[in-house]
């Protein structure tokens, strides 16, 4: 019988406080996996969506707002621009394509957004993939009361092709706010894994001439998608500097993937507090299994004295106690990758239901080879302390057991 | 041949007062290889002591102890347990058999630490003390004289040249006593191993034909026992 045997009989023997001792390692792990997959993915992801494109072209005010509003359909549009604006830029010799969006309305909290038949049939949302419909749809007649729905809302709303709806007005659902106008349903996409697919798309004069809307502002457009020519990098600092520096009307967010990294700059902080609070829970993971091998001391002293009557070394007794808790910390590690599979779908499920993001669970991420081994080598280092007691256990008064 | 010879052997221990309170004083004590001896001696008279110094788990403040031409006294911890994993077996009052092992990996244990793990030897050791169909019982699921055979068993395991017994039938009934005692004294006849044995009870010293009175033995009593 060698040291891991040893080690083995003594996790059956004291099997309860093993099995709890490695949950919460287990717990511990798979938070720490959780936090740093989600924190990595989600801003590997949010600042990798373009829908394409190289850049939005707005109302005068955030970027940040411009690009949520436009890619991710999250935000408030921060205001309209003119149909000459579009022209204009649509015109531009550095311009491959330019396509209107206008927001404003929705169904039952899923967002309107009016367009072009251009995003469709021109647009690749990643690199060689264009929006594809399900079996039994077709893009919608640019001058029909027709929607096109993205994956996610199909399945959530349960809509079908030939199936009819009134919008609602605003970006937030209240009933009271219902458009008079008929919508039918004629196609569904596929899914994209992006934003889109939680969007109904119609459009774009769906939008600027619903009843209730401004007539003032019917040809106007809450933003332009705009995907500049390749080899046309200096072209985007150009018109960076006519819109943003020169102009005072219009914003242009450019790059799109900088403008998202800024946010994510700038609230950095979280993520450091996120990480911290990793680390406080992997020690606390390693406390509860000192706490539980130390607690277990006084009742194996005698254990140890017996071994060590038996001839056993006080470094086999050390290297036997050191080894538990590195065995209980790796048990716990194992359980850990259930844990953290489990936390990650659903926050997933979560964050693409709000975003349209998708974060993939099986995705491999460095954490999952060091989480593991930094929790085994910090649950031998928590097995320090008992290992010294136990080094040190009399071997002569502790072979009578205790009357 | 001389086994275990021993000079010379004194240990105190502290008082809770700061004083040396001697509890052996050995002056000589000799042991043929193969020999039974009994040590008779009342409870606090520094048996145990006197076991564990010559199985190396205490050390003593001087004197010297010679066990199959090595001299333990002079080893260090290491080397201390190292000589006792191979050249001693040690069966105790109260068994000390490991509660999370079963019979079977109590044996083995005890082999673990000295040749080596040995499964065939270890059953066959079990089924020789009449335990074969208990090898995957825990030693809560025995009595106590099946307890005191699979650490008969234990103490055999490593073909120890010397057997240490301390109240080896201290905690059983008057038969299970008997057989108990008669097990040790043919397991170490067949297994070759001399057998030194510690008790305070006549019954088991009237076993022997060598008894040493350890009380006189301990103020220095020279004397010299066994074949």
């Amino acid at each position: 019988m060698n040291l891991c045997g040893i080690v083995l009989r003594s996790l059956r023997q004291h099997a309860l406080s093993t099995v709890v001792t490695a949950a919460s390692v287990a717990l511990a792990g798979g938070l720490l996996m959780s936090v740093w997959v989600v924190k990595q993915q989600s801003q590997a992801t949010f600042t990798g969506v373009n829908g394409g494109f190289d850049a939005v072209l707005g109302a005068r005010g955030s970027k940040l707002q411009l690009v949520l509003n436009a890619i991710f359909h999250l935000e408030a549009s921060p205001g309209n621009l003119a149909w000459q604006d579009f022209l204009d830029i649509q015109q531009d010799p550095n311009v491959e394509l330019a396509i209107p969006l206008a927001v404003g309305d929705n169904y039952r909290g899923y967002r309107l957004v009016g367009t072009t038949p251009d995003l469709f049939q021109k647009a690749e949302y990643a690199p060689g993939k264009h929006f594809e419909l399900q079996a039994g749809g077709d893009w919608f007649d640019p001058g029909r009361r027709e929607a096109v729905v993205g994956d996610f809302v199909a399945r959530k709303m349960k809509l079908k092709v030939g199936e009819t709806f009134h919008p609602f007005h605003g970006l937030i659902f209240d009933e009271k706010n219902q458009h008079s106008e008929t919508y039918v349903v004629i196609g569904a996409l596929k899914p994209s894994n992006t934003p889109a697919d939680r969007v109904i798309w119609i459009p774009l004069a769906g939008i600027q001439r619903m009843s209730g809307h401004d007539p003032n502002a019917a040809t106007d457009v809450s933003a332009v998608l705009v995907k500049l020519k390749a080899g046309s990098a200096i072209a985007g600092f150009q018109m960076d500097m006519m819109y943003n520096k020169q102009g005072n009307r219009l914003t242009f967010a450019w790059p799109i993937g900088r403008v998202m990294a800024d946010l994510f700059d700038k609230i950095g902080w979280f993520d450091r507090v996120l990480t911290l609070v990793s680390y406080l829970v992997m020690l606390v993971a390693a406390g509860s299994i000192l706490a539980s091998i130390y607690n277990s001391m006084n009742e194996r002293r005698r254990e140890f004295a017996i071994l060590r009557a038996l001839g056993a070394r006080r470094a086999t007794v050390f290297s036997a106690i050191v080894l538990e808790a590195a065995a209980i910390a790796a048990l716990g590690m194992s359980g850990a990758f259930g844990i953290y599979l489990g936390l990650v779908t659903v926050v997933a499920g979560i964050i693409r239901a709000q975003t349209g993001v998708v974060l993939d669970p099986f995705s491999f991420n460095p954490v999952m080879l060091w989480s593991p081994a930094a929790f085994t080598a910090l649950g031998a280092l928590s097995g320090v302390v008992p290992a010294i007691k136990a080094y040190r256990t009399d071997v002569a008064s502790n072979l009578t057991p205790p009357s | 041949m001389t086994l275990l010879e021993i000079s010379d052997l004194k240990k105190s221990f502290l008082t809770p007062d700061g004083s040396d309170h001697c509890v052996v004083n050995v002056k000589t004590f000799v042991l043929a290889e193969q020999a039974q001896v009994a040590l008779e001696g009342e409870s606090g008279s520094g048996k145990t002591t006197f076991l564990h110094l010559i199985a190396g788990i205490l050390k003593p403040d001087a004197g010297r102890i010679v066990i199959a031409r090595q001299e333990m006294s002079a080893l260090n911890e290491p080397a201390r347990d190292r000589l006792r994993a191979t050249t001693i077996g040690y069966i105790f009052q109260t068994f000390n058999l490991l509660q999370g092992y079963t019979c079977l990996e109590n044996v083995l244990l005890g082999m673990s630490f000295g040749p080596g793990a040995d499964r065939n030897l270890a059953e066959k050791l079990l089924k020789r003390v009449g335990l074969g169909h208990r090898l995957a019982h825990y030693p809560g699921q025995l009595s106590s004289g099946q307890q005191q055979r699979v650490a008969v068993a234990r103490a055999l395991a490593n073909k120890p040249k010397l057997v240490l017994a301390d109240e080896p039938t201290g905690n059983l009934d008057r038969k299970s006593a008997g057989e108990s005692l008669a097990l040790i004294r043919e397991a170490c006849r067949e297994s070759e191993s001399a057998l030194l044995l510690v008790s305070h009870d006549r019954e088991v010293l009237g076993q022997f034909e060598h008894v040493a009175d350890f009380h006189k033995m301990n103020r220095a009593f020279a004397q010299e026992v066994g074949p």
